[in-house]
């Protein structure tokens, strides 16, 4: 067991001298949670965008649901996963167990219900602002997804980072369905997980910093945006 | 004489709603032809916004009908078409002051896609808002944002035009703007309804007054008349200015 100091040094020796292994992990960990962000707001926008405004029944109880998913264990997100991918699964043909496929998967199994519950209540907020103006217009219900979608954009993007830091720092779903095997479908967080359990703080420091740096940067860089765009778009 | 709206004349049948037990509008009948700019009056908490998202087809009457041209009309979609509303607070959406025209019109769907802008920067310069065209519609100031709220609706060239208080809390140079483009739209053939708090408005732009008072219609006169002679109690008071309720 070292120490502290010992194995800061060492982490950031790691990542100032570019450290394959270290930049494999994290080029795979942004690429799996990015894309299963990416999938997850296809999904979720219009998804959020349509249970504020759409009228049911039954709808409270789907609202409920999504809700309660948004807290959703990430072990057991990545168990259902498991038994649609295994071998005798549904999906088993396609040999996905264990793949970065799996873990996006898993991944937007997770992050969907967040950015769907956060768009639906930003949309039906902006509804109650716009409803009479849109219909006035002559805007149906369905045709005013897509423009309250695109108002309330700075306030979704809220929404997709949520989504983001949710993926970026879950660690059971990928695991169980990803194996954490080295090289392929080693992640950050899995990656820390093992080495701190093996005794290896350097490579397990490092990656933690690097994985708060990458989070600290997406949210600062949406932020400027956001704030740039708001100013411009008033 | 203009060529006038064909979904005209708007007839009320014993127009009524009503909402929590409370009878907010009782029972108004009357027929609002094509050749006049109608005004509605009245004190606060009389209906006169209520009226006008009754006549739009807004929200459904407890009972009695809104008539356009002979039939009833709610939730006809090529009867709403030929309406537009401005909003005492109008929604502009994210987007320069150009496209929010150009939504309209697609929405309304007369134009084809290639024809809308020039359509949408005729307006706009009706409106005396050529140089705005380009610039986000929610950082321009309260009266700019007012007089693109009326060039959108008046772009959709509307047989019938609902203004709500158009010019309530804006500073009198922007009210001016506003009621010149009123009579713009006026004069080009687009029959115009609207509700103001302001007496003096209500003098320069009536043609006719339909005067309301506790969801009532008291009175439904020539504005000469009206503001010369009320016939009601209540319009005499409401002129002079005391608190009517």
């Amino acid at each position: 067991m070292q120490g502290f100091d010992e194995a800061l040094a060492a982490a950031w020796r790691l990542i100032v001298t570019g450290d394959t292994a270290l930049v494999e992990i994290a080029a795979l960990s942004l690429k799996v949670s990015l894309t299963a962000v990416f999938c997850a707001a296809l999904i979720g926008l219009p998804l959020g965008a349509a249970l504020a405004l759409a009228r049911f029944p039954g709808r409270g109880a789907v609202i409920v649901v999504i809700n309660a998913l948004m807290g959703l264990p990430p072990v057991v997100a990545g168990l259902l996963v498991y038994l649609l991918l295994s071998r005798a699964g549904p999906l088993g043909p396609y040999g996905l167990l264990f793949t970065p496929t799996a873990m996006v998967i898993a991944q937007t199994l997770l992050v969907t219900p967040i950015i769907a519950a956060l768009t639906r209540q930003v949309v039906a907020d902006l509804w109650t602002e716009y409803s009479e103006q849109l219909t006035s217009l002559g805007a149906g219900r369905l045709r005013a997804v897509p423009t309250l979608l695109w108002d309330a954009r700075f306030s979704l993007v809220t929404a997709i980072l949520a989504g983001l830091g949710r993926a970026m720092a879950e660690v059971g779903a990928i695991l169980v369905v990803g194996g954490n095997i080295d090289g392929v479908t080693r992640t950050m967080t899995t990656a820390i997980a093992l080495e701190t359990s093996k005794g290896d703080l350097p490579l397990a420091l490092g990656l933690g910093i690097v994985l708060l740096v990458i989070v600290l940067v997406i949210n600062a860089a949406a932020h400027l945006f956001g704030a740039t765009a708001r100013r411009a778009a008033g | 004489m203009h060529a006038r709206a064909t979904i005209l004349p708007l007839t009320l049948d014993r127009l009524t709603y009503a909402r929590g037990g409370e009878t907010l509008i009782d029972g108004i009948s009357a027929t609002i032809g094509p050749s006049s700019r109608t005004v509605v009056l009245g004190p606060n908490g009389a209906g006169k916004s209520l009226l006008l998202r009754l006549c739009h087809g807004l929200i459904a009457p407890t009972n009695g009908a809104v008539r356009w041209a002979g039939a009833d009309a709610f939730g006809r979609q090529d009867v709403a078409r030929r309406q537009a509303m401005v909003f005492q607070r109008p929604v502009l959406l994210r987007r320069s002051a150009l496209a929010n025209i150009t939504y309209a019109l697609s929405l309304q769907g007369r134009l084809g896609r290639s024809e809308r802008p020039a359509r949408a920067r005729d307006a706009l310069a009706s409106v005396g808002l050529a140089h705005v065209a380009e610039r986000p519609a929610r950082v321009l100031s309260g009266g700019e944002q007012q007089r693109l709220a009326i060039a959108r609706a008046a772009a959709l060239k509307p047989d019938v035009l609902f203004l709500d208080e158009p010019t309530a809390s804006l500073d009198p140079g922007a009210c001016r703007a506003i009621e010149d483009a009123i009579r713009a739209i006026d004069a080009a053939g687009t029959k115009i309804i609207m509700t103001t708090h302001d007496l003096g408005q209500a003098r320069r732009l009536a043609d006719e007054v339909l005067f309301l008072c506790r969801g009532r219609l008291m009175e439904h006169t020539p504005a000469g008349e009206f503001f010369e002679r009320p016939r009601t109690p209540q319009a005499a008071a409401f002129l002079r200015g005391d608190i009517v309720g």
